[in-house]
């Protein structure tokens, strides 16, 4: 990230240090997570000690410290789509791309994350890919719901049974 | 639009836009809310102004993307003016037929009404399905009707209007008006709003701040998001005249970043609203300053208590302090503040347009207005639901929700988050007030109400709530950072044939500890579910600890799944699926029989893909 690209964050906010949540937003929804050496900027700029924007960074479910996949697979967890499957969901998911929540393909194409809701609950289990829903997800469904995202030439799952 | 300078200027321009209007004229509005959009409204409303602009020979026909109607079950919703005709599951193709049929000829399109789900009958209008029949719908119901990215939608269906009568009244009177109605905090507290009114304005200081919290983070409700997407002003009129009684010229919406429609709302709302003189320096003339400012959230759960919450507004962790002194003290910035629910704000407008007397008369002796819901789960009509208060569980289950999917048991209903409790089919005549539910183990929480049926597991259920209650917590307090760890812990071993008969008392006794040693509202109800369904629910804990077995058939490590052999008609599609091959056998094809398949019980993962697999009904779970 440029720095006159952190500068214009920056002012936006006016360079208030009480801003730093709305600033590192900003940087995360640009680049999909926190590079250090913007984090390191940024608390240079704003006086804040490197400390303490980490522990914002971290506390917060919204941030990511490591880049993300081209796609992000987030599977939504929430009471609704819990009792109508969501974990047999996420499981089958992880069985298909080998990450588990949080996690990124080798080849960077997928991060698979769990959200705690989507707010879709007559659609439940939903999928959310690229803020793309897809509702009434079963196991059975995610091998070709995945497929369309995929960035391998087989485009086939991962137990080679297309 | 420029500026109004006065209550008087507001309802010429009212007048003005009511001009404009012609109620008889052909109106199409398409719900926008999330839940449609999941189903595709973007192109139902592409579709209408293809058609429009192709056919519509005059501009007689207008064309509104509303807020959420409730209804997402049956979503994409379209309803046509003015006969209010309902269609519902809409798809881009059925647009030229409604448009030539209905909105130029009047005439109903049967196949796209709702049919109602015991009698068969073809129902046209919202107000005869029986979703929307028992509702009350005060707060929502303007939602269907205004586009919410425009301010005259919401003028012409008299907003503001409260705002004027407001500004010429005392601050004490405006108060002395909401204790009176007895509005009660929506965000699950429960605690009388005028009463926090008055505490914040006769603090001390000369600074006051109030917050709107719309960091709704308990899955499964969306009542806040679909307010803020919807109908965006009402908030922001309920927080205007908040201002003006407890005498703050600065607040702040802290709004979950997971809602980007909801944040894009409430900020246009907010400059159309800065535009026309009812926010920002001396609105309506009257000498009253207040500024809103849009702070967005982390996605941390615990940033919907009040302290935390105004920390993370501050720009720091998210973490709640002890609340010795409260927040109507010293809370942003260590100056008087005064934090209300979405749903809260939404309320008043109502109060101080109609009068607290007729507030007084919807709902029950310690529990006055509406209630927004969220049913979710098992159950028939998903969606947001506006009840009087005091209705009962079986009502709002039953007859609005439509009952439960595929004629399957009622078991339980959960309320009021992670940190509520479940309800058992036994109590499903129970009154919903904020006391009735916080008698019997639960609470009104922020409006969820999640259906359980047959198929659902009680332990399951208490361990996904300890999951997601371990991760929220902010790590402040041991009793709350270990407990909830500890009760998951124990919960999974439960669940995965490791459970002992101590278990039980172990749960009990940790469930207290956290109630009783933790600072914030996340620990002190963090044990609530877990304690609610070893109350209601002990028996099936006990199947899951003596005979290692899930009643539901939900808990993988204990189930096992085999094929029946004498219905299985060896087509060897669960072998296919097996993502483990640990089914063997082989197809039949015309020239040979097959061998029957069977699964390998030590290489089965229960992962349930063969059970979904099979159309003869063949694999059996137990």
């Amino acid at each position: 990230m440029e720095s006159s690209q952190i500068e214009s964050i920056l002012e936006r906010y006016g360079r208030k240090e009480s801003a730093i949540l709305a600033i590192l937003q900003d940087v995360q929804a640009r680049e999909k997570y926190l590079p250090k050496e913007a984090l390191e900027y940024i608390g240079e700029k704003l006086h804040i000690p490197i400390n303490k924007i980490y522990r914002i960074a971290t506390f917060y479910r919204a941030f990511s410290l490591t880049p993300r996949g081209r796609h992000e697979v987030c599977v939504c967890m929430g009471t609704a789509c819990h009792v109508r499957g969501a974990q047999r969901v996420v499981d089958q998911v992880n069985l298909e791309l080998g990450i588990r929540p949080g996690e990124t393909t080798k080849d960077k194409n997928f991060t698979l994350e769990t959200v705690n809701c989507l707010g879709v609950c007559a659609a439940g289990p939903v999928v959310a890919i690229d803020g793309n829903y897809f509702g009434k997800m079963s196991p059975g469904k995610v091998e070709g719901t995945l497929k369309k995202f995929r960035s391998d030439k087989k485009k086939e799952g991962a137990n080679g049974k297309a | 639009m420029g500026r109004l300078n006065s209550p008087q200027e507001l309802e010429k321009y009212r007048a003005e836009v009511l001009s404009k209007r012609d109620p008889n004229q052909p109106l199409i509005t398409v719900c926008g809310g999330t839940g449609c959009h999941a189903s595709g409204c973007h192109a139902v409303v592409d579709a209408f102004k293809k058609v429009i602009q192709e056919k519509a020979k005059e501009d007689g026909v207008g064309l509104r993307v509303t807020g959420c109607h409730g209804f997402c079950e049956r979503g994409p919703l379209v309803v046509i003016h003015p006969k209010k005709v309902m269609y519902q599951r809409v798809k881009p193709e059925d647009v030229p037929a409604i448009f030539e049929e209905t909105v130029l000829n009047g005439k109903i399109i049967e196949t796209l009404l709702y049919d109602h789900p015991v009698t068969g009958e073809k129902l046209a209008t919202e107000e005869d399905v029986p979703f929307y029949k028992k509702q009350m719908r005060i707060i929502f119901g303007n939602n269907g009707s205004i586009d919410p990215t425009r301010i005259e939608d919401y003028v012409a269906v008299g907003g503001y209007r409260a705002l004027s009568k407001a500004l010429a009244m005392k601050p004490e009177q405006i108060i002395g008006e909401v204790k009176k109605a007895n509005l009660r905090g929506r965000g699950g507290g429960g605690f009388p709003a005028g009463l926090k009114w008055e505490q914040c304005r006769n603090a001390p200081g000369k600074t006051r701040y109030i917050v709107c919290n719309a960091d709704e983070g308990d899955p499964g409700a969306y009542m806040d998001r679909s307010l803020l997407e919807g109908n965006p002003h009402s908030v922001l009129e309920g927080m205007i005249i908040g201002a003006f009684a407890i005498g703050s010229n600065e607040g702040y919406v802290y709004v979950r970043n997971e809602y980007p429609l909801a944040v894009e709302n409430i900020g246009i709302a907010i400059r159309q609203a800065g535009e026309m003189g009812l926010l920002g320096k001396n609105i309506l003339g009257s000498g009253f300053d207040l500024e809103i400012k849009v702070s967005r959230g982390g996605g941390a759960f615990v940033c919907g208590e009040s302290t935390a919450l105004m920390a993370s507004i501050e720009g720091n962790v998210g973490e709640p302090r002890a609340k010795h002194i409260h927040t109507v003290i010293s809370g942003l910035w260590d100056c008087p503040t005064n934090l209300n629910n979405v749903e809260t704000w939404a309320n008043v407008p109502l109060i101080i347009d109609r009068g607290a007397d007729w507030y007084g008369r919807i709902g029950t002796e310690g529990s006055k207005g509406t209630k927004i819901f969220s049913l979710v789960g098992k159950v028939n009509n998903t969606g947001l639901v506006e009840v009087p208060m005091g209705i009962s569980l079986r009502e709002i289950v039953y007859d609005i929700g439509g009952g439960i999917p595929e004629g399957k048991k009622f078991k339980a209903v959960q309320t009021g988050g992670p940190s509520g409790g479940c309800i058992p089919e036994s109590l499903i005549d129970l009154p919903v007030d904020f006391d009735r539910l916080t008698e019997v183990g639960s609470m009104m929480g922020s409006g969820g109400m999640i259906v359980m049926d047959e198929n659902t597991c009680m332990v399951d259920v208490a361990k996904y709530f300890m999951n997601f209650l371990k991760d929220e917590s902010c790590g402040k307090c041991t009793s709350c950072r270990e407990g909830t760890k500890r009760m998951h812990e124990i919960l999974t071993d439960i669940t995965e044939g490791r459970g002992t008969t101590d278990h039980l008392d172990l749960l009990e006794e940790l469930g207290w500890v956290t109630r009783e040693a933790s600072l914030c509202g996340l620990g002190t109800t963090a044990s609530n579910p877990v304690l609610s369904t070893i109350r209601y629910f002990r028996d099936e804990y006990k199947e899951h600890i003596i005979n290692k077995k899930c009643p539901a058939k939900v808990c993988r490590a204990l189930l096992t799944y085999r094929i029946v052999s004498e219905a299985c008609t060896r087509c060897g599609r669960c072998a296919k699926t097996c993502s483990v091959e640990a089914i063997s056998g082989k197809a039949k094809t015309k020239k040979d029989q097959g061998i029957p398949f069977k699964i390998d019980e030590e290489k089965c993962i229960r992962c349930g893909m063969c059970f979904e697999a099979c159309k003869f009904k063949a694999i059996d779970v137990q």
